[in-house]
C-alpha cells in the first residue's frame, strides 16, 4: 500500500493483507507456533533500518492491517519542526523517521488512534485526522491556519 | 565445573530426595519454584546443589506456581534445560501456563508430588492434580515408588527432549507415601546419569540472536487447530519414543519399565487397573489371593498420558479375563472415574470384553491397605462367577457411613 509519505524502496512492508498467507496444513505448521522474525540469518538486525532487513511472512512488518483504520492521521511536512513527539508515542512503530526528520505514516499499520495528533505541539498542528476515504493532498491544500491567541 | 556428588551404591532417599538427585544429575540450567507441600524438597535440594556448587545453574524463587512454570517456559524458550515440582494447588495455579508450555512444545520437566484438592484443604496424597493434568498436553509419568522417583525423571528428559517429540513431561509420585517414604534407592553416578540423559539441544531457542523468533504467538480459527493436532500427533508418537527410552534405561541399570506394567495378567480371571504406590499393595494381595485360588492380576498405567490405549488393550485381551475394577483415587465430579472410562473404552475394542466396575478410594490420603485390595478382587471373583456386576458399577472404598454407589448393569 503506498501513500504519501511511505519510505520508498525493496520494502516488504504490508505486502500482503493480514491472514492473506498461505494455509499450510497440520503436517507443514511451524512446530510450537514459533515464528521466525527473518527469513534465514541475520547479523546485526538492530542497526539496519526496517527497509533494509528481510522479513519472514510470518512478521507483521510484511502484512498490513489498513483495512482495520476508520479515520488516519495526515501529516503536514511544511509546518512539522521533526520534535519527534509523534514517534515516541506512536503505539504501532508506525511514525516513520530518518536521523531524526519525520518521513511521515506508515498506513500498512496505524490503527488511527490520533495519539501523533493529540502530542503534536505546533500550531497549527503537522497532524490531523480525517475520514479513511479522504484525499491527502485535497486536506493539505485546505490544512488550517495558525490561530492567533485571542487577546 | 560443578563438583562430583559423592553416592553410594545404594542409598536411602526418600522420593522427593531421589527426584531432586536426578534433576541435579541433568544438570538442569535452571529451576523456577515456589514451595507447597509435599513437593518443596525436591526444589529445596536443588537449591542446595546449586549453593553448594553441586551444579552451575540458576535457582529463581517466584512469587507463585503460575509464575513458577512461566519463568521455566521463559527459561526453556531461551534455550535451557528447565524442571520444578509442585504439588495440588500449586499445580491448580500453574494449570493455564501448563497448557502453553506443550502448545510452544518446550520440553520442561515437572516431578509433581501428587496431592488432594481443596476444598476442604488436605495435604495427603491423592490423584486429583494429576488428573487436572491430563488434557494439558504434557506426557505424565508415574512412579510407584523412590526408586522410580530418581529413575523417571532421567528418563523424562531425553523422552521429552527427543527431537521427534520436544514436549513438557510430568514425572507424579504420591504424596507423602512416596515422596517422604525412605527406601532403598540405587543412584547412578553423576556422569553416567547425565551420559544417559544426554547435552541439551535447543530448538528455535531466543538467545539465538542469528536468528529472532517469536514464541507464544496468537492464532485464530484459521491457525490454531493446525497447531493443536501437531501437538496430538507428536504426543501420540512419544509412545515408541518412550519405549526406545525404557529400553535404553534398563540396558544401563536392569530397571525395567514399560508404558503399562502388568503382573500376573498371563492368565488372569480377574485384575485390578491403579496408579500409584497402591499398585505395590494391590499385587501383594493378588500375590495372596492366587495362593487361595483366585487368578488375581494387576495392571499399572506407567504411562497416564499419552493414555497407552494400545498397551491397555493388549494387557486386557486375556482370554481367561472375567471381571476388571479400575480404581480412581479423585474425587470424579459427577462422572466415573477417569480410569474407568478410559480402560473401559479400551476394553471395548478387545474380544475378552470383561465386566468392568470402578472404585473412587484413597481421597485426601485415606488408607488403602492390603485387605482391602484383596476384598476388592474377590468382588471381581464374585462378578466372574455370576457373569455380571453385582454391585453398583461406581463404588466408594474405605469411606465411613451408608454405601455409597451409583449405577447397576441393565439386565432384562
Amino acid at each position: 500500500m503506498s501513500m504519501t509519505g511511505s519510505v520508498p524502496g525493496t520494502d516488504k512492508r504490508g505486502i500482503r493483507e493480514l491472514g492473506g498467507e498461505e494455509k499450510v496444513g497440520w503436517d507443514a505448521v511451524q512446530q510450537g507456533v514459533v515464528l521466525n522474525s527473518f527469513e534465514g540469518t541475520t547479523e546485526n538486525s538492530a542497526f539496519l533500518k526496517p527497509e533494509e532487513r528481510n522479513y519472514a511472512d510470518f512478521n507483521s512488518y510484511t502484512a498490513t492491517v489498513a483495512s482495520w483504520r476508520i479515520i488516519k492521521p495526515v501529516y503536514n511536512r511544511d509546518i512539522c519542526i521533526d520534535c519527534q513527539n509523534c514517534w515516541v508515542w506512536c503505539p504501532d512503530t508506525s511514525i516513520i523517521s530518518r536521523d531524526k526528520q519525520m518521513l511521515g505514516i506508515d498506513y500498512d499499520h496505524c490503527k488511527g488512534c490520533g495519539v501523533c495528533v493529540e502530542v503534536c505541539p505546533t500550531n497549527p498542528k503537522s497532524l490531523l485526522m480525517f475520514n479513511e476515504a479522504a484525499d491527502n493532498d485535497d486536506e493539505l491544500a485546505g490544512w488550517p491556519v495558525k490561530e492567533k491567541k485571542a487577546k | 565445573m560443578a563438583k562430583e556428588f559423592d553416592l553410594n551404591e545404594v542409598e536411602v532417599w526418600d522420593g522427593n530426595y531421589a527426584a531432586s538427585q536426578a534433576l541435579r544429575q541433568a544438570q538442569i540450567d535452571v529451576v523456577a519454584a515456589y514451595p507447597i507441600t509435599p513437593s518443596t524438597p525436591i526444589v529445596e535440594g536443588y537449591g542446595s546443589y546449586v549453593a553448594n556448587g553441586y551444579i552451575d545453574g540458576e535457582f529463581v524463587m517466584v512469587e507463585s506456581e503460575h509464575a513458577a512454570m512461566s519463568g521455566c517456559i521463559g527459561a526453556a524458550a531461551a534455550g535451557g534445560r528447565v524442571a520444578t515440582a509442585t504439588s495440588s494447588q500449586g499445580f491448580a495455579l500453574m494449570a493455564e501456563v501448563l497448557y502453553q508450555a506443550s502448545g510452544m512444545r518446550l520440553p520442561i520437566v515437572l516431578t509433581v508430588v501428587n496431592r488432594a484438592l481443596a476444598s476442604p484443604l488436605n495435604v495427603r496424597g491423592d490423584h486429583s492434580d494429576m488428573y487436572l493434568g491430563r488434557d494439558s498436553g504434557w506426557i505424565q509419568i508415574d512412579a510407584f515408588n523412590a526408586q522410580e522417583a530418581y529413575d523417571l525423571p532421567l528418563c523424562a528428559f531425553k523422552i521429552g527432549e527427543n527431537m521427534g517429540v520436544r514436549l513438557p513431561v510430568m514425572v507424579h509420585q504420591d504424596g507423602f507415601t512416596t515422596s517422604h517414604k525412605a527406601q532403598n534407592v540405587y543412584p547412578l553416578k553423576d556422569d553416567i546419569a547425565y551420559k544417559f540423559v544426554g547435552e541439551y539441544k535447543p530448538v528455535d531457542e531466543m538467545l539465538d540472536f542469528t536468528r529472532p523468533v517469536t514464541h507464544g504467538a496468537q492464532t485464530e480459527e484459521d491457525w490454531h487447530y493446525e497447531h493443536k493436532a501437531k501437538q496430538h500427533k507428536a504426543l501420540m508418537d512419544s509412545r515408541p519414543v518412550i519405549d526406545e527410552v525404557f529400553a535404553e534405561f534398563s540396558k544401563l541399570t536392569g530397571r525395567e519399565y514399560k508404558r503399562v506394567e502388568t503382573y500376573m495378567m498371563e492368565d488372569a480371571e480377574v485384575a485390578l487397573v491403579l496408579l500409584g504406590s497402591s499398585v505395590e499393595s494391590a499385587v501383594l494381595a493378588a500375590k495372596q489371593l492366587r495362593e487361595e485360588g483366585i487368578k488375581a492380576g494387576i495392571i499399572a498405567p506407567r504411562c497416564f498420558r499419552p493414555f497407552p490405549y494400545d498397551l491397555v488393550r493388549e494387557a486386557l485381551d486375556v482370554p481367561s479375563l472375567k471381571a476388571v475394577c479400575c480404581m480412581d483415587k479423585s474425587a470424579p465430579g459427577g462422572a466415573m472415574g477417569a480410569l474407568f472410562n478410559e480402560i473401559s473404552a479400551a476394553a471395548y475394542t478387545t474380544s475378552s470384553r470383561p465386566l468392568i466396575s470402578n472404585y473412587i478410594y484413597g481421597l485426601g490420603g485415606r488408607d488403602f491397605a492390603i485387605d482391602e485390595a484383596k476384598r476388592i478382587i474377590k468382588e471381581q471373583k464374585a462378578h466372574a462367577d455370576a457373569g455380571h456386576i453385582t454391585t453398583n458399577i461406581q463404588q466408594f472404598s474405605g469411606l465411613r457411613g451408608p454405601k455409597l454407589g451409583f449405577y447397576e448393569t441393565r439386565r432384562s
